[in-house]
């Protein structure tokens, strides 16, 4: 039962939550079925969903961004050994930033809002999918590139019935990276300079000490992410299977 | 009388869309103080088994092993030294290191420590390589890094599982020739397992040949060789009388062995 | 030519190029002042000692938080690999885990907490101690069998097992997670004292740039890049020698 596993662990989390709550009290935390109470609360609040699609919508943007700019800095760099040599450990350096050290830069460039926090997500989701990409390019069985040239196939025909299949469980590894972290990206982007969406009210509700708040906007937001991640994981685990 | 071991057998149980597993079974055997004992067998016939078990590896599922008059169950013995068929030795270890390791346990003083390796260093042929790591030293002197490991804690009974298996024909014969002289030099008990009829023949004092799965011995030939023995008695005419006597044996074994596998 | 010659070129290419844009006036001063008068304010800053404790906090914050993720890291990992059942259950929150926006706990963790460096170090802790353990785990299923029947030979409990057998040999996976621990303390510290802190690094660059202070502000981005790039760089090329002792020749 594969459903199984997953199903208890989500219990034990809930379980552990309500431990925690029933040790601190009510001034640092409140339960778990209190906290789903208020999420369905704000949920239903008309003045939370504007927030929610700024969210969305800068999300959107700069997953959008990131995963097109990606797969065109990765792509070629995979398909040109040398290139791919050269800018191996530069993409390594750049994963490995805090990219928040870089988010004055990008508020002076495009000042504060909507841009900002899309280019933040972006930057956060570029350097993996550019980087799956580019193995996954590399790592198309030479056996097949040869075949192809054997069969003179077109560079178009090459790359949609070989090239394409053979690096796409590779790729989709990539965007589920490049997706998690675009995400946290935008969320973190909203927490630091924003006046709107979920990171700005989470920031809001700190400053308030309104733990309620803190805890049914954390929840709606981890919720969202791992359930999300653990669609693209199915997603990924399929497209691998039978591969070694 | 070391070892012996009564009505020796193990089952593994039946599980999950496998079927019970006879592995070995059931043995009698005893060996002798100082005997140097062979064991050949077809593949899959539990040589290795045999092995684990003795030496308390794994336990027996019916029968008794006993080593120098106390049971042996599930906990290695202090006295046994076990060389085996892969590669055992540490790679984060230098070879003085890997060799002192055992030794380090006892809580012995470093210069003692230092003497003994020293000494199991020579003996074995690896004293240019004691600074050395096992990644850059061949298969052979790898194996010879594992026996001198074992060797430095003076056991009273030494079990190999095949442990020239990965070399040529040629190193396995030296290294047959510095296993008799260990032997010799140690004054141990021996219990070598081996595919190569050869090998047993010529090192053996008393050769049991297994049958196929599950495990029992269908004869026990002595060798009658004298214990100042190397392998030029490879050329002499009772060493073919007696792999000729070994192979009548085993081919019947090693057919039906295949012919399940 | 080869490639880190190229990539050298390509490094600096990228700086005068920069430079080039920022001294002609092509990207405004209050947008980006020229990477040479970054280096030079922060040499004055380094030379003053203006933020030196606010260094020293970061460096620490961003110590214990590494070392706290290898010890927790490394017990649980090794405890989770004797325990199938416990790991299989376990196994959607590795999955998981790296996918969840950390920060999004760091407000929960200041209610907590309070505003100390406490939630900081937190933070840089939660986002390493899973490539730790992960690793550890990964390292550990790869100890061959064999070295755990001679561990048993030599008659080793399991602590002495774990410590003088398993753990060594996977020493070098343990080593990818503390390169990762390494890597995620910076970004979990120095991101938390950017949102919300009242001294660090982090805090410094928040400040410098609500005051407009560009010449600080690109300063300490400066130094902050050039530390971890060093630190990464020091820890591979470390790792590099630690391996070559295992490499087959």
């Amino acid at each position: 039962m594969r459903w199984r596993d997953p199903l208890l662990l989500v219990v034990l989390i809930f379980l552990v939550w309500e431990v925690l709550y029933l040790l601190v009290g009510d001034v640092a935390l409140r339960s778990p079925a209190a906290t789903a109470k208020n999420l369905g609360a704000l949920l239903g609040d008309e003045r939370f969903m504007p927030h929610v699609g700024e969210t969305a919508l800068a999300f959107a943007q700069g997953f959008a961004i990131a995963l097109v700019v990606g797969l065109l800095i990765g792509v070629p760099l995979g398909a040109a050994r040398f290139a791919g040599e050269v800018a191996e450990p530069i993409l390594v350096a750049l994963y490995s930033i805090p990219k928040v050290t870089l988010y004055p830069v990008i508020l002076l460039v495009f000042g504060i809002g909507m841009p900002a926090k899309v280019a933040f997500g972006a930057i956060h989701g570029i350097v993996p999918i550019a980087m799956f990409a580019m193995n996954a390019v590399r790592n198309v069985n030479p056996t097949h590139v040869r075949t192809a040239r054997a069969l003179r196939l077109s560079p178009w025909a090459f790359s949609t019935k070989i090239l394409f299949p053979a690096a796409l469980p590779e790729i989709v590894t990539g965007i589920r990276v490049g997706f998690s972290l675009a995400l946290i990206g935008t969320l973190l982007g909203e927490m630091f300079g924003s006046q709107r969406g979920l990171g700005h009210l989470l920031m809001q509700a700190m400053s308030l000490h309104n733990i309620e708040r803190i805890l049914a906007l954390t929840l709606l937001l981890v919720a969202f992410a791992a359930g999300v991640n653990a669609l693209l994981l199915a997603l990924d685990r399929h497209l691998h299977r039978g591969l070694p | 009388m070391i070892v012996s071991l009564r009505a020796v057998s193990r089952v593994y149980p039946a599980r999950a869309g496998q079927p019970e597993v006879h592995a070995l079974g059931p043995i009698d055997l005893e060996l002798a103080q100082g005997e140097f004992f062979a064991v050949v067998g077809p593949s899959g016939c539990g040589k290795s088994t045999l092995l684990d078990v003795m030496a308390g590896l794994a336990s027996p599922s019916c029968g008794e092993v006993h080593f120098e008059g106390k049971q042996v169950k599930g906990v290695v013995p202090p006295g046994i030294g076990v060389v085996f068929q892969e590669d055992a030795s540490f790679p984060w270890l230098t070879v003085h290191d890997n060799i002192a390791f055992g030794l380090r346990q006892t809580g012995a003083a470093e210069g003692e420590v230092a003497a003994q390796v020293a000494y199991a260093v020579e003996f074995m042929g690896l004293k240019d390589f004691a600074r050395a790591y096992p990644a850059q030293l061949s298969g052979g002197m790898r194996q010879r890094v594992c026996i001198a490991r074992t060797l430095v804690l003076k056991p009273r009974l030494i079990l190999l599982d095949e442990p020239f298996g990965a070399l040529d024909q040629q190193t396995r014969l030296l290294m047959g020739d510095e296993l008799l002289r260990l032997w010799r030099e140690t004054g141990a008990t021996i219990l070598l397992i081996t595919h190569a009829l050869d090998e047993a023949t010529m090192l053996a004092d008393r050769v049991g040949v297994m049958s196929a799965r599950p495990g029992r011995f269908l004869d026990i030939i002595p060798t009658g060789w004298p214990r100042e023995r190397d392998s030029t008695i490879v050329a002499s005419e009772s060493f073919g009388r007696l792999t000729g006597r070994i192979w009548t044996l085993l081919r019947g074994e090693s057919i039906r062995a295949l012919g399940r596998a | 030519m080869n490639a880190s010659v190229a990539r050298i070129v390509l490094v600096v290419g990228a700086v005068a190029a920069l430079e080039l844009l920022c001294r002609t006036g092509v990207i405004p001063n209050f947008t980006m002042i020229p990477p040479s008068a970054m280096a030079q304010s922060l040499w004055k800053i380094l030379a003053s000692g203006k933020f030196t404790p606010d260094i020293v906090t970061t460096l620490t914050n961003v110590g214990i938080a590494i070392a706290a993720a290898m010890i927790v890291g490394v017990a649980i990992g090794t405890l989770l690999q004797s325990s199938p059942t416990t790991r299989r259950v376990l196994d959607p929150l590795f999955a998981t885990y790296y996918a969840v926006p950390m920060y999004a706990f760091y407000p929960l963790l200041i209610v907590i907490f309070g505003l100390g460096d406490l939630p900081q170090v937190a933070i840089g802790f939660l986002l390493a101690v899973m490539a730790v353990i992960l690793n550890t785990l990964n390292g550990l299923d790869r100890v061959p069998p064999v070295l755990l029947k001679a561990a048993r030979v030599h008659r080793l409990g399991p602590l002495k097992t774990a410590l003088q057998v398993r753990l060594p040999c996977a020493a070098p996976y343990v080593f990818t997670g503390f390169k990762l621990a390494v890597a995620y303390s910076f970004i979990g510290v120095i991101g938390a004292e950017f949102i919300t802190s009242s001294r660090g690094i982090g805090y410094e660059i928040s400040f410098a740039y609500n005051n407009f202070d560009n010449g600080v502000m690109y300063a300490m981005i400066l130094f902050i890049l050039l530390l971890v790039i060093t630190v990464n760089m020091s820890l591979h090329a470390w790792e590099k020698r630690l391996l070559a002792r295992r490499r087959r020749i």
